[in-house]
């Protein structure tokens, strides 16, 4: 059976997901991905679905199991590059992905993991002043 | 009923010349006015091609039943007619006068042809039953194009009311002008994540000064944008909401949360600078 592979850069798991996702392959990539985010020890995962056309309920709630997992194990998703078709179908299936962080692109997903993943280390305050 | 078979179609088909001459001279003179519109040419060749085709099925077909099979060619050739001239600017009543001129002659021709009282009284009944049902179907069909021009007119509205523009780098706001309905919020929705993706924008401003109404309806399309917008990793502000609207929502118990609402489109704007590292300031006081 094919997998989605899973690349490490540093501390963030990098997946591109290229090919349309049917269930079994959606599942296989959670499980992959848990077993990864312990085994390198990662801070942030970045999920690219720039190439993905079709959605269903299905793989909406992967993605959004797929978050809260990496939660648990204390690492940080990233979703990149969403369609508006897929958004869209989303929001009209009512899967909103409350717990999912997301980004328009890679790079700016990189950056929103780098933040992230940064806020742990003591940092200086930034001098963005007082915030809602 | 065994009906006996019509003169009709011998008259089209022996005098067929001099029945179009008369009948162009009927048209021009029934639509003097519209001769701006449509050229002499023009109308001899329409007018030609449809009596070849009243012709030809006059002969194989029912002449009492112009919607069959045989009559096809007919028709094609009126609607093609109708549409063109609907949209020329034709009055309904003008199309179809096409049609009805057709009478004088074709009945002065029947006249000269019965000498039968009984006989002349069926003949033209049943020609001016067909001629009455080919004019109507024009009518019909010309007013069925312009209901077409009318929805496409509504459809180029829905995208023309809903610009979406690019106040700075990474922001993008649209001004929402008029009622909410589920038709326009998906062109908006469309409109607004396609631009978030080309500019690449991080956030984006709805602003609904010009919503004269937000009832539960109108506020869950609101949430839906917003949150296909976060999805695609934009971040959303609601901006124009007006005290009376606002009071409103409240009494419906409408619950904006995880969204960022402004008073003014100032305000929106100078949150999302703030948001994508931007600031204004005075530069003279």
């Amino acid at each position: 059976m094919d997998r989605i592979p899973i690349l490490k850069m540093g501390r963030v798991l990098l997946v591109t997901i290229q090919v349309d996702m049917h269930d079994r392959l959606a599942l296989a990539l959670q499980d992959d991905l848990s077993e990864r985010i312990v085994r390198d020890g990662a801070r942030g995962v970045l999920i690219d679905i720039s190439s993905l056309e079709i959605v269903d309920s299905f793989i909406g709630r992967v993605l959004g199991d797929i978050a809260a997992v990496s939660r648990v194990l204390d690492a940080v998703t990233v979703v990149v590059g969403m369609q508006p078709a897929v958004a869209i179908t989303l929001v009209e299936l009512g899967l909103s992905l409350p717990g999912v962080r997301t980004a328009l692109n890679v790079e700016r997903g990189m950056e929103l993991l780098r933040a992230v993943t940064m806020e742990d280390e003591p940092d200086p305050v930034d001098d963005a002043g007082p915030e809602g | 009923m065994a009906e006996p078979s019509s003169v009709i179609p011998a008259i089209l088909a022996d005098d067929e010349a001099a029945l179009l001459d008369e009948w162009i001279g009927e048209q021009t003179a029934a639509a003097q006015v519209r001769r701006d519109l449509l050229s002499e040419v023009e109308l001899r060749q329409q007018s030609a091609e449809f009596l070849a085709l009243f012709r030809r099925a006059a002969e194989n077909g029912r002449l009492d039943d112009p919607a069959g099979a045989e009559w096809e060619g007919v028709r094609d050739l009126l609607a093609r007619l109708s549409r063109s001239r609907a949209v020329q600017g034709f009055s309904p009543s003008e199309t179809a006068m096409f049609v009805f001129s057709l009478k004088r002659p074709l009945f002065a021709r029947l006249h000269a042809r019965v000498t039968d009282t009984q006989a002349l009284a069926r003949e033209t009944w049943t020609a001016t039953t067909l001629l009455d049902r080919l004019g109507l179907f024009t009518t019909e069909v010309s007013q069925h194009s312009r209901e077409e021009v009318i929805a496409r007119q509504q459809q180029e509205l829905l995208e023309l009311s809903t610009p979406v523009v690019k106040i700075w780098e990474g922001v993008v706001a649209v001004p929402l002008i008029g009622t909410l309905d589920s038709a326009r919020t998906q062109v908006v929705m469309e409109n607004l994540l396609t631009r978030i993706v080309e500019i690449g924008a991080h956030v984006a401003i709805i602003d609904i000064t010009g919503v004269p109404t937000v009832d539960t309806l109108v506020a869950q399309h609101l949430i839906k944008t917003v949150a296909a917008a976060r999805l695609m990793g934009a971040e959303c502000i609601i901006s124009g909401i007006r005290p009376q609207i606002a009071q409103t929502m409240v009494h419906l118990g409408v619950v904006l949360e995880n969204v960022t609402t402004k008073a003014t489109l100032a305000d929106a704007i100078s949150v999302a600078l703030r948001a994508t590292g931007h600031a204004v300031t005075r530069i003279r006081s």
